[in-house]
């Protein structure tokens, strides 16, 4: 037993807790633990060849280095803002790396690691950040949803498509299912919790995961529940369950396990990735303003990448080499993600009538040619 | 040609495009075995299942967040709002989400999604079932807003509106329901006027006179009175809120002179204020007289016994004219 930074007290294996909040009994599934000792979970079974290891690792390390490089490139000025996933990396490789090629995942604007397990170019990240466009990537191509900035509206969305998936009669073996991305401040949101009702009462294949990073923005979980969240599901009547977030490996094999009920009929589960925001909400935050230094390294301990390492270590499935060339491959994942914000164009003025309508509209036409002839009024020189 | 109620003739019309295309859904409270509150689906879940007629819960941001989702899905979602006061729970849905997919997706995703709404007052209700909440609508870009006036245009602008690849919000009269026309149910789509179209309703050369929904009937009667007192109307029916169709509106005023706007709902930041301004200055030489607009209180719908107070009528609609000739 042992007390951990939020002062729950948590056992290995399958680590069970008591919680601070509600005093009722926690458990949080755990695979691996922060010194990289594996653990094993009678729920949870899961095999990993070790090259499957380092294939995490390497995500683990190359999220981390691109969300590092984008806070860089917005302190030099070159991005509006950027929304660090700093300290959840292992939420989102772990999950992302769940899913089926056809499944579908809808994300907040934070799952910059679940949008590298889909194969979205960062770049196109950045443009959101950047303000080139409101998100540059083909959401089919990738099966990864637009980014979704209002709080917890992509809940419904997600299980809007999982009904979908339903009336196209692709449940049960080979089936399909939705998973979606929000974080713990969004539990209160009206519409996470009709999401949990719909997906519920028409047994809808959604996986919703909860990213419980302790903070919405300024507000601590405590603002947001009395209960653990994972536990809400009950009310709504469908599974929930707590996953060390900061533990790849069991958010790999938890949201496994959840896809793969919903796909064959089962309905949805909530799964809550117990994290922590290492860093602030977005580039315009000051988290020293409202939490305490130590609760931060605590934290520190947890690192989702160092456990990882360390487990490579132990068991010796990698060496120094490995290692090395993770670390040059992220270098060079960095520097392309800073030679491609910084050659970005910005859009043409004239792109701001486009992709409004489906089909031509006369009122929007003629302010486009009002601000056309107005552009052009300008000398050449003073036109930009 | 049939003779049906407005009520019915949007039946037969969802009728239709549930036959003509299988991705077709319609989703909303009770619209199901009860057949709706104003029986518009009456009928729609015994003959296409629940699985295309869906009962949903009851929340409306729910209704239209599912159906951002399964259009996303390739899906072609007409919701159900039960009353125009309970569209603002599915607000931030509306105009957040399913009036910005396009261009956040730079035109990839469409949102083929109409959002059916009983509308206006003149029905003895409780507070919330007798508002006219279109400016909302208008004013946020990305949607397509219709309303329509009567059992022809209904039948054919509902069938128009699921066909189309941006999301609509369709406005029903309430109050209108149950008027009766003659519909022609065999005759292609092709041949309608186009969704986006107004139409001039009665002919005139005096004033220009423009409605929509359930004040069209209002102006229409207002024109036969007008016409007794030796004034020619020209009565046009809007149908389109968003886009406007400014051309056939300023080719009538270029022609009469005056113009009155006339809508149920408050004229303050109305649609009859974008109107008197789009009005005003494309045909500024030919005005005899200012654009007016006749239209409800800038106050809270009132309680049921004072509305025909509020509404506008015929009377009221007859003075704003004579406002207009005085002038």
């Amino acid at each position: 037993m042992a007390v951990d930074a939020d002062g729950a007290i948590t056992a290995a294996p399958g680590s069970a807790s008591l919680d601070g909040q509600a005093g009722s009994r926690v458990d949080t599934v755990q695979l691996l633990t922060p010194e990289g000792e594996r653990l094993e979970h009678p729920d949870y079974p899961l095999e990993l060849s070790a090259d499957e290891v380092k294939g995490l690792y390497r995500d683990l390390v190359l999220v981390r280095r691109i969300d590092t490089e984008a806070i860089a490139l917005q302190r030099q000025g070159e991005l509006g803002i950027w929304a660090s996933l700093l300290g959840q990396e292992a939420a989102q490789v772990g999950s992302g790396r769940a899913l089926g090629p056809r499944d579908m995942a809808f994300p907040t604007y934070r799952e910059h690691g679940v949008a590298w397990c889909r194969g979205v170019d960062p770049i196109k990240l950045l443009e959101l950040y950047r303000g080139v466009s409101h998100g540059g990537w083909d959401p089919a191509e990738h099966n990864f949803h637009l980014y979704t900035i209002v709080i917890g509206a992509q809940t419904l969305h997600a299980t809007g498509y999982a009904m979908g998936i339903q009336r196209d009669g692709l449940v049960g073996e080979d089936g399909e299912a939705a998973i979606v991305y929000f974080g713990d401040g969004a539990t209160s949101q009206g519409d996470v919790n009709e999401a949990f009702i719909w997906a519920s009462v028409f047994n809808a294949p959604v996986v919703f995961f909860c990213q419980n990073n302790q903070w919405a923005i300024s507000e601590p979980l405590e603002r947001q529940s009395r209960i653990p969240l994972y536990q809400r599901a009950s009310g709504f009547g469908f599974p929930g369950v707590r996953v060390d977030g900061n533990d790849v490996f069991a958010c790999l094999a938890v949201t496994r396990k959840a896809m793969q009920a919903a796909r064959e009929g089962q309905g949805p589960t909530l799964i809550e990735a117990f994290t922590y925001r290492m860093g602030a909400h977005t580039t315009t935050d000051d988290p020293t303003r409202y939490r305490l230094a130590a609760e931060l390294e605590a934290w520190k301990l947890k690192d989702p990448v160092e456990r990882v390492k360390a487990y490579l270590v132990r068991t010796g499935a990698a060496d120094q080499a490995f290692f090395e060339a993770i670390d040059a491959e992220a270098a060079d994942v960095g520097r392309g993600v800073r030679q491609g914000c910084l050659a970005m164009p910005d859009p043409d003025p004239m792109a701001i009538f486009e992709n409004v309508y489906s089909e031509p509209n006369a009122l929007l036409a003629a302010e486009r040619e009002q601000f056309a002839a107005y552009l052009d009024s300008f000398e050449p020189e003073e036109a930009r | 040609m049939t003779t049906l109620t407005l009520s019915k003739a949007l039946n037969e019309g969802l009728r239709k495009s549930l036959e003509a295309d299988p991705k077709v859904l319609i989703m909303g409270e009770d619209v199901g075995k009860l057949g709706g509150v104003f029986r518009v689906t009456d009928g729609l879940q015994k003959d296409f299942g629940e699985s295309r007629v869906v009962d949903t819960p009851l929340a409306e941001s729910g209704i239209v967040g599912t159906a951002i989702g399964l259009a996303l899905r390739g899906y072609r979602p007409v919701c159900e709002i039960q009353f125009d006061g309970f569209v603002f729970p599915a607000f931030d849905q509306i105009v957040s989400q399913l009036a910005k997919h396009r261009l956040r997706s730079l035109g990839r995703v469409s949102m083929p999604v109409v959002i059916r709404i009983p509308c206006g007052g003149g029905i003895g209700a409780v507070e919330h079932h007798s508002e006219s909440p279109e400016a909302y609508f208008v004013h946020t870009a990305g949607l397509r807003v219709v309303a329509c006036s009567g059992p022809a245009d209904a039948y054919t602008m509902i069938q128009q509106s699921i066909a189309c690849d941006d999301p609509v919000i369709f406005f029903e009269p309430k109050r209108r329901y149950w008027d009766k026309a003659d519909v022609d149910t065999t005759a292609s789509l092709d041949s309608a006027l186009p969704l986006n179209s107004a139409r001039i309703v009665t002919e005139g050369s005096d004033a220009t006179v423009i409605a929509y929904g359930p004040m069209l009937r209002t102006c229409v009667e207002t024109a036969v009175a007008a016409g007794e007192d030796g004034r020619a109307l020209e009565v046009i029916d809007l149908r389109s809120l968003s886009p406007l169709d400014m051309g056939t509106v300023t080719a009538s005023v270029r022609k009469t002179g005056r113009c009155i706007v006339v809508h149920e709902a408050p004229v303050t930041a109305g649609l009859g204020a974008e109107i008197a301004a789009r009005v005003t200055q494309e045909c500024f030489y030919h005005l005899e007289a200012p654009v007016l607009r006749v239209g409800g209180f800038s106050t809270p719908y009132p309680p049921s016994r004072l509305e025909e107070h509020f509404l506008p009528d015929l009377d009221r609609v007859l003075d704003a004219v004579d406002r207009a000739f005085a002038f």
